[in-house]
């Protein structure tokens, strides 16, 4: 069935490198997207849990924009608006890039800012999760506020959190698939271009959805296992998902707590 | 860069809100489909019956796991051959873009939509169950009457914040080259060349709707979290 894949295309490859090259562009995009959706995600979620009015205000417009706007509308903000509305020399710098870093740049920053802020409520949801005896405690040892989130909030919060950021993982991975439509050869799009050359739909797609079951199959135990080395100690991800303080962990969707429950 | 006019929208508008209207009426669709098929896919898991319920599951897993686009070319794809054979001539029926993507986010959406109502199942207290037993309901009169309205009152922030995803997720029709309202403004863009002011409009538009969506979500979640204490 998938003999197809190791016959000769036109430019003297076989089809299954063009998989695998697009297989590449999914994971690079998903990998380094999510350490920028994770820096600015947790700095947004603490954000959103401070005193400052100023910074929950701009940590609160910041989820509220990025998360209700599609990613499909954001990718084309990122690729046709973007450089149309910063300066010139800037926007010409941006569209002189060669061919296909000048979709993978604007798809990365996408995803990483779309990310983000979905990363940003469960780091939110984490933080209020706490019991807050901790941050008193802190305070009771005369730990200011910087320590306070660095050392006590913020670990404790994450550690909390972390099988529910499983379908965050899942989530960018997935979402990759969107960059085919500014015009980055990922995994999806390689299947169609596949499945265009040689009319073997069934095997193209096929191929492409084995890699992105076995894709979800190595996020998930990834980070089962990270999960089992950081959990802390006598809480478990059934209680965390089920717990009515966290809804807003189990409202990033079908998604998170709820796939986590069940195991 | 060309200073922004924002009267081409006006122009447009008629053609962007059949586009919004088309957006809106796959959400709709979506939602009925995939509720209720989400709801037997979770009870199929929920009473474990042998065999479906292993398919089921591989269902849901399966679609869980690959992006949507994917997905949408699967069905443009498979559709066809499924109402051929269906139909018992054997050859494929051509159907209009329209309806695959009918057909495929209403399955798709059940997969999530399952996924909640199955953990909402799970969610009910067990006293209720057992209620019903001393009771002696039947089991039908027990997941009607009783079981599944708390369920739906349970899970309603959280279905109408997939919901809202979904809405979102609509947009990817553009691969098919539908007119939804993105698919609308992208036409009119590569005519009359305003693609900065067609998108940000776009955008507006999406942010608009969805954030009042996520209102009523955190308006629900109060109202429930209140009713439980």
């Amino acid at each position: 069935m998938f003999g197809v894949l190791f016959e000769q295309t036109a430019d003297g490859q076989r089809y299954i490198d063009w998989l695998l090259s697009g297989l590449g562009w999914t994971l690079a995009l998903a990998f380094f997207g999510w350490w920028i959706a994770f820096g600015i995600g947790v700095v947004v979620g603490v954000g959103r849990t401070v005193k400052n009015r100023l910074f929950s205000t701009l940590a609160r417009l910041y989820v509220e924009i990025f998360r209700n706007i599609p990613v499909l509308v954001q990718m084309f903000l990122w690729y046709f608006v973007f450089p149309e509305v910063v300066p010139s020399a800037i926007g010409n710098a941006i569209k002189e890039m060669p061919p296909p870093w000048a979709s993978f740049f604007p798809a990365l920053l996408c995803l990483g800012l779309y990310t983000a802020s979905r990363i940003a409520e469960q780091v939110r949801a984490g933080i209020e999760a706490l019991p807050r005896g901790q941050v008193e405690a802190a305070n009771a040892l005369g730990l200011g506020g910087y320590p306070t989130y660095r050392y006590i909030v913020v670990p404790q919060a994450l550690r909390l959190i972390l099988p529910s950021l499983t379908s965050e993982v899942m989530g960018i991975y997935k979402n990759t698939s969107v960059a085919l439509t500014i015009g980055l050869m990922e995994l999806t799009a390689q299947a169609r271009q596949i499945s265009e050359a040689t009319f073997q739909t069934f095997s193209a797609f096929g191929a492409a959805t084995i890699a992105y079951l076995c894709l979800a199959l190595i996020a998930y135990r990834g980070m089962t296992l990270i999960d089992r080395a950081v959990r802390i100690p006598g809480t478990t991800p059934a209680k965390l998902a089920v717990d009515p303080e966290l809804a807003d962990v189990q409202q990033a969707g079908a998604l998170p707590g709820a796939m986590e429950a069940v195991k | 860069m060309n200073a922004l006019d924002f009267s081409i929208i006006a122009q447009s508008w008629p053609y962007l809100w059949s586009g919004l209207l088309f957006s809106l009426s796959l959400t709709a669709a979506a939602f009925a489909i995939g509720m209720v098929l989400g709801t037997c896919l979770a009870l199929v898991q929920h009473f474990e019956l042998p065999g479906l319920a292993q398919v089921v599951r591989a269902y849901v897993a399966l679609i869980r796991s690959i992006p949507l686009i994917l997905v949408l070319f699967w069905f443009f794809f498979l559709v066809p051959i499924v109402l051929g054979h269906l139909s018992g001539s054997g050859r494929p029926i051509p159907i209009s873009a329209t309806y695959t993507a009918f057909i495929t986010f209403g399955l798709f959406e059940a997969a999530y939509y399952s996924e909640i109502i199955r953990v909402g199942l799970r969610a009910v207290n067990k006293g209720q169950f057992e209620a019903c037993q001393a009771l002696a309901l039947s089991t039908y009169y027990t997941y009607r009457q009783i079981v599944l309205p708390q369920v739906f009152r349970v899970a309603s922030p959280i279905i109408l914040s997939q919901t809202i995803i979904l809405f979102q997720d609509t947009s990817l029709v553009y691969v098919l080259s539908l007119t939804d309202l993105l698919g609308a403004a992208s036409k009119l863009a590569q005519l009359n060349g305003r693609l900065v002011e067609m998108y940000l409009f776009v955008a507006v538009v999406y942010l608009v709707i969805s954030s009042a969506g996520s209102q009523c979500v955190a308006s629900l979640r109060k109202r429930y979290s209140l009713a439980s204490r």
